[in-house]
């Protein structure tokens, strides 16, 4: 009631303050009439008696200010006087205004974008109940690479681990949709009963799956995302019990997924369905392939060091119940690590590098803008002292530069804000195809806090900093002279710091731009010119027998070649660079998977083709023969393989005809593979990673065909204007078959430098900003020096002094201060290049030819900066020294 | 600016102590509505002239003491027909009168014993 009651009348005289003042003052001159009054009665003359009573009451105004400061509205209004008269004080100096405000806004506008990238990948914790229990799980490879694991292994985990409340795996599925619409390739998964269950999500409409849904021969059931539910089949509620065709096969709709469930393993998927699958003791069999994701929820007491080492001890002592495959025996441990790090693992570096970027630029930002205020603060020396002298208090005084401080961060954050969405819109169009929870990035509460909470951090530093520069009520007596001199040599210090921080950053785009140039430049082991590759989708029951899918790769082909410009085409079941990876263990005779220690022997990247390939991707012959038509289902089995897989196995032996077999083949009856000819090394990861082992068979020799085949195309000239055709020449051949993806090999070589362009990009643009933010300050403080020294350098001219002399003079500070900041700064790029070591490629940290372009870039940059003050300088008439001050 | 205000007359005088200030208006405005002079007034002669009351001081006290609903604030003309803001007290100033002049018996008392004792 009462604080209703402050609150109110508080309200009121906030609301008409010449009431409330109105009211006090009519109290206050009662009260010094009757006062006056008692004065008379005691035989006071009239106007004596008025003296008495103002001397009694005081300053009537003094008296009503002291009472009306006793409510909580005077605090606001003190505060609303002093952002007045900041903000007055910052129009009359609109250039500085201008000038600081820009550079917080620029300062605080990447951070806070830099931060709303960071923050959802990085920081917060993932979407879920409990997320710092979510765990994935991989194998690892002999190398101690992590990989997928096999449905195997997580069967024998499932059975065997005491640290989880729930373990579930995940495979990647591509299903074909053809209904009410275009044939369309969805991005799935099928998924174990438990996979909803880890995650803690649950469905906005129907159920999830439970574990009978699980069990081999179950029926066809799927869930779909709100998306897709939207998208294609008219919203959320009519969806649940509905029948769908994927991939020919009726499904029935059971649930939906709502949008904000994060599916971090697999951002894109639209459906999901059960595996239904179980291992058996059949290696061969595709359940015991490295294509299983595997996620887990920690039970409460569980750390994730304790499942690791569980999982560990686990993995060395293997049970009868358990037959596990030499690929997938455990034996190097299996890599149990928080979900949020097996997301972020691939953003990482980049957005780690982009992180520490932003921190130098806006630490430039800060300097810069003090430095601007350290320059007005020498300024308005005479103005403090004069106040001070006329009675204002110091700590008035202090609040007010720091109201200044605040409200130039205020309004350079609220820009900074806008600088922000668009960075936010520039850093997702440039932001690598890999980057997790794209969708999660954009200006929201926690971000607007962050950019809240910088503002008032620049704004502190902005304003305590040229409060060191209010005087004491002593300063009449010192020589405010003195001050300037002192204060300069704090300034030139600062312009040293921005230049060396200009430079940290403008290293580091020069290494990452050079590692691109490297990356782009090296040999993939193709020829990528005029390029093309197709996937298409062999989906539905038409393609049941590989006999069936081998017709339509060959239909494909013939009327393919037959199309103008087109010089060579084939089918391949994976393609470089591509992000597929499907590979398997291999032996030869003479060191068969049953020797002692032969599971060690790794593994090699399998290509199953069709004749052509290698002429089609430019992959040079470099010993016996390509594949060719001999090389068909029911032939004897051939294999080629790749120079250092040959070099690897048999040295300086002759490869031709020797036997190998490779992956479900190891170890059984089948025939031995004959080696026909040795290919060049392709790099397969990236153009960053050494070129694999690789073999390739031909498409109907292999244990099955795969229904994920991409065409390979290379024309005689652009490939652009083939697209429609090729694409048309497919459809031709069966209508239903979707086509996923449409890429040419020149996009897959940019795309492989996809993070680091990113990376580039950004701090590109913010070397750019500190190298503008480091110019202004060096001129401002060249300029400033000569506005300073104009009397000393007018009485130097008269005594003789060239106007070379004079310019030297002050283009040689200007180039102290760069080359001061340029030494400081190698040593901060040396540092910076440590940090980006993981995204270098082909250049070192040291790089001289980086670091000497950046040292002549400053100094061009200096000079330029330096070129205004200089001749100003150069100007100065002699008579002007003999003007007074 | 909450320095003493001595007073031009000649008689010792002492500010009121700090916090006791309320108490005093309260009981002043017990008896009878009154104007800020008026209390001024009545509490150095009832305390014969041992208490001055600055007047910076009983204004601030005056809108604190209104604002938490202890008084009720109006304009009169009083009787040489002249404006005047006329104080008086609530219900729950009343209340916090009993209390505080109940609390200030027992501490004063408290004061005189342990001075009687020394004595």
């Amino acid at each position: 009631m009462t604080l209703v009651r402050r609150l109110i009348r508080g309200l009121q005289a906030l609301a008409r303050p010449e009431r409330a003042d109105a009211d006090l003052t009519d109290e206050i001159s009662h009260y010094l009439d009757l006062t006056a009054e008692a004065h008379v009665a005691r035989g006071l003359s009239a106007e004596a008696a008025r003296r008495a009573a103002r001397a009694e009451l005081g300053n009537p105004l003094a008296l009503r200010e002291e009472v009306r400061a006793s409510g909580w509205e005077h605090a606001w209004e003190t505060m609303v006087l002093d952002i007045r008269f900041a903000l007055r004080r910052l129009r009359t100096a609109p250039a500085f205004t201008a000038t600081a405000v820009a550079t917080v806004a620029i300062g605080i506008g990447a951070s806070t974008a830099v931060f709303s990238a960071l923050n959802p990948v990085l920081i917060e914790p993932l979407p879920f109940p409990h997320a710092s229990r979510l765990v994935t799980l991989e194998d690892r490879n002999t190398r101690g690479a992590p990989m997928a694991a096999t449905l195997g292994t997580y069967e024998e985990l499932n059975a065997r681990t005491r640290s989880f409340e729930a373990l579930a795996a995940a495979d990647v599925w591509r299903p074909g949709l053809s209904e009410s619409g275009d044939p369309e390739r969805l991005e799935g998964q099928r998924v174990t009963a438990s996979y909803f269950e880890v995650f803690g999500a649950q469905p906005i409409a129907g159920r999830g799956f439970s574990a009978p849904d699980d069990r081999p021969g179950a029926p066809n059931l799927a869930i779909v995302s709100e998306g897709l539910a939207e998208r294609r089949f008219g919203g959320t509620r009519s969806v649940v019990g509905r029948q769908i065709k994927l991939d020919g096969d009726p499904y029935t709709i059971i649930g939906v997924m709502p949008r904000g469930f994060a599916n971090v393993l697999s951002p894109a998927t639209e459906v999901w369905s059960t595996l239904r699958e179980r291992a058996t003791g059949d290696f061969g069999s595709r359940e015991w392939g490295h294509h299983y994701e595997l996620v887990g929820r920690l039970k409460p007491a569980a750390s994730v060091e304790e499942a690791s080492r569980e999982v560990l001890a686990l993995g060395r002592a293997p049970t009868p119940d358990f037959p596990r495959p030499p690929w997938a025996n455990l034996e190097t441990g299996l890599l149990v690590r928080p979900l949020q790090q097996t997301v972020a693992a691939s953003a990482r570096p980049a957005l780690l590098a982009v992180g520490a970027a932003v921190l130098v630029l806006l630490g430039i930002a800060c300097v810069n803008v003090v430095n601007l205020l350290l320059a007005r603060g020498s300024q308005r020396g005479g103005e403090f002292a004069l106040r001070v002298a006329l009675g204002a208090g110091r700590r008035r005084l202090l609040r007010q530069v720091l109201t200044e401080g605040l409200v130039l961060a205020g309004t350079g954050g609220t820009l900074g804000l806008i600088v922000a969405q668009l960075g936010v819109h520039g850093l997702l169009a440039a932001s690598p195809p890999g980057l997790p929870r794209r969708d999660a990035i954009r200006l929201d509460t926690p971000v607007f806090l962050f950019a809240l909470v910088l503002a008032v951090l620049v704004g502190l530093v902005a304003g305590l900093v040229p409060a060191l520069g209010v005087p004491r009520a002593d300063v009449l007596q010192r020589s405010t002279r003195r001050m300037t001199v002192g204060r300069k040599g704090v300034r030139s210090t600062l312009v040293v710091a921005e230049i060396s921080l200009a430079l940290v950053l403008l290293v580091s785009a020069g290494l990452l731009f050079r590692s691109i140039h490297g990356l782009i430049t090296v040999a993939p082991g193709f020829d990528p010119t005029n390029v093309v590759t197709l996937q298409v989708v062999e989906s539905g029951h038409e393609f049941d027998s590989d006999q069936a899918r081998l017709q339509f790769l060959d239909q494909v082909l013939e009327a393919v070649r037959g199309l103008p410009g087109v010089t060579s085409a084939a089918f391949t079941s994976q393609l470089p660079l591509s992000g597929e990876v499907d590979g398997y263990g291999f032996e030869t005779a003479t060191r068969p998977a049953t020797a002692p220690g032969a599971a060690e022997d790794g593994s090699a990247l399998r290509y199953a083709v069709t004749p052509g390939y290698f002429p089609a991707m430019g992959i040079p012959v470099l010993r016996g023969r390509a594949l060719d038509a001999s090389d068909r289902a029911g032939a004897p089995p051939t294999v080629v393989i790749n120079e250092g897989l040959a070099r690897e196995l048999f040295g300086n032996r002759d490869p031709i005809g020797q036997r190998l077999r490779f992956g479900p083949e190891m170890g059984s009856d089948r025939p031995w593979r004959e080696v026909v000819g040795v290919v060049g090394d392709v790099r397969h990861y990236s153009l960053a990673v050494a070129a694999p082992n690789a073999f390739y068979v031909a498409s109907g020799q292999w244990g099955w065909v795969d229904n994920a085949q991409t065409l390979v195309v290379r024309a005689t000239g652009p490939i652009s204007t083939l697209v429609p055709s090729l694409k048309r020449t497919i459809l031709s051949v069966n209508p239903n078959v979707p086509i996923p993806r449409v890429e040419t090999m020149d996009g897959f070589i940019a795309a492989t430098a996809g993070d680091r362009r990113f990376a580039l990009l950004v701090i590109e643009t913010f070397a750019l900003a500190a190298l503008l933010l480091a110019a202004v300050g060096l001129y401002g403080i060249v300029s400033g020096g000569v506005t300073e020294r104009t009397r000393e350098i007018g009485i130097r001219t008269a005594l003789g002094a060239t106007p070379g002399n004079v310019v030297g003079q002050v283009v040689g500070r200007a180039l102290a201060l760069t080359l001061a900041g340029a030494a400081v700064g190698v040593g901060g790029g040396l540092v910076a290049s440590r940090l980006l070591a993981s995204m270098l490629f082909g250049v070192s940290g040291l790089d001289p030819l980086t670091y000497g372009a950046v040292i002549l870039l400053l100094v061009a940059v200096a000079l330029l900066a330096a070129w205004e003050p200089a001749r100003r300088a150069a100007g100065v008439s002699p008579s002007i020294a003999l003007r007074a001050e | 600016m909450n320095a003493a205000m001595i007073g031009p007359m000649a008689t010792p005088t002492t500010d009121v102590i700090q916090g006791t200030l309320d108490l005093l208006i309260l009981k002043t405005l017990s008896l009878e509505p009154m104007h800020g002079f008026g209390i001024a007034r009545r509490i150095e002669q009832v305390s014969r002239d041992v208490f001055k009351v600055n007047p910076g001081s009983l204004l601030t006290a005056l809108q604190r003491l209104e604002r938490d609903g202890m008084l009720d604030a109006a304009w009169r003309t009083t009787a040489n027909s002249r404006r005047a803001k006329y104080y008086s007290l609530t219900r729950a100033g009343r209340k916090r009168l009993d209390a505080e002049a109940a609390d200030w018996r027992r501490r004063s008392a408290a004061v005189s014993r342990l001075l009687g004792a020394e004595g």
